[in-house]
C-alpha cells in the first residue's frame, strides 16, 4: 500500500500549499508515490482519514480549530507544519499583542457572528509536532525534501543556519554593510536562498529565528543605523512575531535605552 | 433562516479573505426558499494589523493576504501609497509592473483552469485523475503555470510573496540575460495559449445565460491592469476615489467575508467582466482566437469565465513579449520616496477582479487606517444569486448529488479565493 499523505489548512493565505500545487509534473509523480488522501485545494477531501504524513498549513485561530487539530494529530503518524502560520502563528498572531476584541468590532458591524480566538497560535502549542518547516512561504524544495526523508523513514536535518551564511555562499553583497539597510539576516533562518539581499534589499525575517540568534546584538546594530526603538521592535514583530526569540526581542526593543 | 437573519449595517472598515465554505439550500414547493454560501475562513484582521506600520512594510505585509495573488495586493497598495506621496515612478516602473502582473494572471489563471475548474467539466475529481486521460492538456497547463511563476520570480525572487516590489518601483532590475531567457520561453508558449483558448471553448460548459452587471476597470488605450476608471455595462463610470460612494459592503451573518453591492445590487468582477467591458482593446491575435470559437463577447453565461481566463493568458503572454522588446536596465529601478500625510486609493485588476485599497498615512508615512476590498467579497452576492438561478434552471427535482456537483461548479467558476473551501462544500438540501 502506498504511504498516505494529507495536506490540511488552518488560518492562512494558502501560499504554502502552493509549494505542492506549483510542482507541475512533479505533483503527478508525488501522486504516484503516495496516496494523497486529503488535500482540499487540489481536490481530495477526507479530513478524518488515518495518514502516515499530515502537512499542516495555517495557525489555530478559532474555537473549531482547537478540536480539529486534535483529531488530525490522532489520525497522523507524522505531523509536519508548513510555513510561518503553522509554525509560529503567522503575521495574524499580531492580534495577540493588540486588543483583539477591539479589532473585531473595528471591522465587523456584528461581532457576535465572528468566532475568533483572542490569539492566533502555532500548531505546536496544541499538539506534538514532528517536524517544522519554516518560511513565509515554504518552497517546493523544502516540502519535497521533508516528504522524501520521511518516506525513507528518516527525520530530515533542520536548516538552522543564518541567512548571512547563505549570502556568503551566494557571494551576495552585504546590504547592511554596503547600504546600511536594517537587514534581519544575522538572526533569520536560511532556506529561502538569501533572496532579499540578492535582490538588493534587507531580509525581513520571513523564515523565522535562526539557531542561537543574537537578537540583542542585532537590535543594537539597528539602533546604530539610526532606527528608533519602535522601528526596531517592528522589525522583529512582523511575519514571525509569534516565534519566541522574535517576540521577546521585539518587546525588549521598546526598552532600548539611549546609551 | 439565515436570510431572515441577514444584517444590513454598513461596515466602515473590513478585513479577511475567505477559506472554508458550505452551501445550504432550502427547497420548498419546487423553488429555492433559502440559499446561502457560508464562509468560515477565520478573519485575519489585516486592516487592523497594518495600523501603525511603516508604508515601506505594506507591500510585504499585504502580500500575505493571498498566496495565489500576492502581486495584486502589492500593486493596489503601492499605487495608493504613491498617490499619497505624489510619486510618479516613470515609464520603466509602469511597464515592469504590468509585466509582473502578466506573470500573476498567467500563473493564477492556469492554476484555476487546470487544477480547479476543468476537472468539473470533464467529469474528474481532480487534476491528477484528469492528467491520466488528458496528459497533454495537463502538461500544457503546468508549463503555462510555471512560466507565469517565473515571470513573477524575475522581479521578486519567488512567485509566492515575491520580495522585489517596493513603494516607488522595484528593489532590483532584471539583467538582460534573464530577460532574454524568458523571452524565448514566452514565444514558445504562444501556441500553448492559442490552443488553450480553443480547448476551453470546446469543453462541455453548461448553457446558463443570466442577466447580471459586469464591473471592471477601463483604460483608454490598454486592457486594464493597474490603471483606469471603474466602469460597468450599466453606465457606471467613476474614478477609483469615488468607489465608496457607489459600492457598499455589508456583513452577512453566515459569512466572515463581507458582501459588496453596487447601488444595492450584486455584480460580477473578474475575467469575464473584464473581457465583456474591454474586448476591443484586445490585440488582433487574441480577438481572432476568440472569434474562432463559438463564443460571442459580451457573454452572459458566467461559465464562459474559463474561456475568458484562457484568452487573458494569451493576452498576458503577448503583452509580456511587447513590454520586453527593447528591454533596458534603468539607472535606478525605483523612484525615491518622501512620505507625507494623506489619503490615497489603489485599484487594480487582480486575476479574480477588482481589488480596491484605501490608506491614510501620518506625516512619517505610518499607516493610520487601511481598507481593503478583495474581489471575492465583491463576487459573493453574485455567486449566491447565480446559484439560485442556476440550480432552478438546472432542475431542482434532480438528485442531491447532481445538485451538489452543479452548485460546486457554479461556485468554483468564479475562482473565489475560497476555491479550497468550495471543495469542502457540504450541501444540505431540505425538501418540504
Amino acid at each position: 500500500m502506498k504511504p498516505r499523505v494529507a495536506v490540511h489548512k488552518f488560518s492562512s493565505c494558502d501560499g504554502c500549499q502552493l509549494a505542492f500545487l506549483n510542482l507541475g509534473e512533479t505533483l503527478l509523480k508525488v501522486a504516484g508515490l503516495v496516496d494523497l488522501v486529503h488535500f482540499a485545494e487540489a481536490g481530495p477531501v477526507a479530513p478524518e482519514e488515518n495518514v502516515d504524513i499530515a502537512f499542516v498549513e495555517g495557525s489555530v485561530s478559532t474555537p473549531h480549530d482547537l478540536d480539529r487539530i486534535q483529531r488530525i494529530r490522532a489520525n497522523s503518524r507524522h505531523l509536519v507544519t508548513i510555513g510561518a502560520c503553522a509554525t509560529a502563528g503567522g503575521v495574524q498572531a499580531l492580534r495577540g499583542l493588540a486588543d483583539a476584541k477591539e479589532w473585531v468590532t473595528g471591522i465587523y458591524a456584528s461581532p457576535e457572528h465572528i468566532a475568533s480566538l483572542d490569539a492566533s497560535t502555532p500548531i505546536a502549542q496544541h499538539v506534538k509536532v514532528d517536524l517544522e518547516l519554516w518560511g513565509c512561504p515554504v518552497n517546493g524544495r523544502q516540502v519535497l525534501g521533508a516528504l522524501r526523508a520521511l518516506l525513507s523513514g528518516l527525520m530530515p536535518a533542520g536548516e538552522e543556519d543564518k541567512v548571512c551564511m547563505e549570502c556568503k555562499r551566494r557571494l551576495a553583497v552585504c546590504v547592511m554593510v554596503a547600504q546600511g539597510a536594517p537587514c534581519m539576516g544575522p538572526v533569520t533562518r536560511t532556506g529561502c536562498g538569501a533572496l532579499c539581499p540578492a535582490y538588493g534589499r534587507d531580509c525581513y525575517g520571513c523564515y523565522g529565528p535562526a539557531e542561537n540568534a543574537n537578537t540583542v546584538a542585532v537590535s543594537r546594530r539597528l539602533k546604530g543605523l539610526g532606527l528608533m526603538p519602535r522601528e526596531i521592535s517592528l522589525r522583529f514583530l512582523s511575519i514571525n512575531n509569534g516565534a519566541p526569540a522574535f517576540r521577546e526581542a521585539g518587546l525588549a526593543a521598546n526598552e532600548l535605552d539611549d546609551e | 433562516m439565515s436570510e431572515a437573519r441577514a444584517i444590513s449595517i454598513r461596515v466602515p472598515v473590513l478585513a479577511r479573505v475567505e477559506g472554508e465554505g458550505a452551501l445550504e439550500i432550502d427547497i420548498a414547493d419546487g423553488r429555492v426558499a433559502a440559499l446561502s454560501l457560508r464562509i468560515f475562513e477565520p478573519p485575519r484582521f489585516f486592516e487592523k494589523l497594518l495600523e501603525g506600520r511603516s508604508y515601506a512594510e505594506v507591500p510585504d505585509l499585504v502580500a500575505r493576504i493571498c498566496g495565489i495573488c500576492p502581486v495584486a495586493y502589492q500593486m493596489s497598495a503601492v499605487h495608493a501609497l504613491e498617490g499619497i506621496f505624489g510619486i510618479d515612478p516613470g515609464p520603466w516602473v509602469r511597464a515592469m509592473r504590468r509585466l509582473i502582473y502578466c506573470g500573476e494572471w498567467i500563473e493564477s489563471h492556469s492554476l484555476h483552469i487546470h487544477l480547479l475548474a476543468a476537472p468539473d467539466f470533464l467529469g474528474f475529481e481532480n487534476v491528477i485523475e484528469m492528467a491520466r486521460d488528458h496528459p497533454e492538456e495537463a502538461r500544457r497547463g503546468f508549463r503555462l503555470q510555471a512560466l507565469g511563476n517565473d515571470l513573477i520570480r524575475l522581479f521578486g525572487g519567488r512567485s509566492v510573496h515575491p520580495v522585489g516590489v517596493r513603494v516607488g518601483g522595484f528593489h532590483r532590475a532584471p539583467t538582460r540575460d534573464e530577460v532574454e531567457d524568458l523571452q524565448a520561453r514566452l514565444r514558445t508558449a504562444l501556441s500553448d495559449a492559442r490552443s488553450l483558448v480553443a480547448w476551453t471553448a470546446s469543453l462541455p460548459l453548461p448553457e446558463d445565460t443570466q442577466a447580471f452587471t459586469c464591473v471592471a476597470m477601463r483604460h483608454p488605450h490598454e486592457y486594464p491592469m493597474n490603471e483606469g476608471r471603474i466602469v460597468s455595462d450599466r453606465g457606471l463610470d467613476i474614478g477609483i476615489d469615488a468607489y465608496e460612494a457607489h459600492f457598499a459592503e455589508q456583513q452577512i451573518a453566515h459569512s466572515t467575508a463581507l458582501h459588496s453591492l453596487l447601488h444595492g445590487q450584486p455584480y460580477l468582477v473578474g475575467p469575464l467582466a473584464r473581457l465583456n467591458l474591454n474586448r476591443e482593446l484586445l490585440p488582433e491575435a487574441v480577438a481572432g482566437a476568440l472569434d474562432a470559437t463559438a463564443l460571442r463577447i459580451p457573454s452572459s453565461n458566467v461559465f464562459h469565465s474559463i474561456v475568458a481566463r484562457a484568452a487573458e493568458i494569451y493576452y498576458a503572454l503577448l503583452e509580456a513579449l511587447r513590454i520586453l522588446e527593447d528591454y533596458d536596465v534603468p539607472s535606478s529601478p525605483f523612484a525615491s520616496t518622501r512620505p507625507r500625510a494623506g489619503t490615497g486609493f489603489g485599484c487594480t485588476e487582480a486575476p479574480r477582479g477588482l481589488l480596491w485599497h484605501r490608506y491614510e498615512t501620518d506625516p512619517t508615512g505610518s499607516i493610520r487606517r487601511a481598507r481593503i476590498v478583495p474581489p471575492t467579497s465583491q463576487n459573493q452576492a453574485r455567486i449566491e444569486e447565480d446559484l439560485r438561478r442556476s440550480l432552478e434552471a438546472f432542475g431542482l427535482e434532480r438528485s442531491e448529488d447532481e445538485l451538489r456537483r452543479r452548485g460546486e461548479a457554479v461556485i468554483r467558476n468564479y475562482d473565489p479565493c475560497i476555491s479550497c473551501a468550495t471543495h469542502f462544500l457540504k450541501l444540505s438540501v431540505n425538501r418540504r
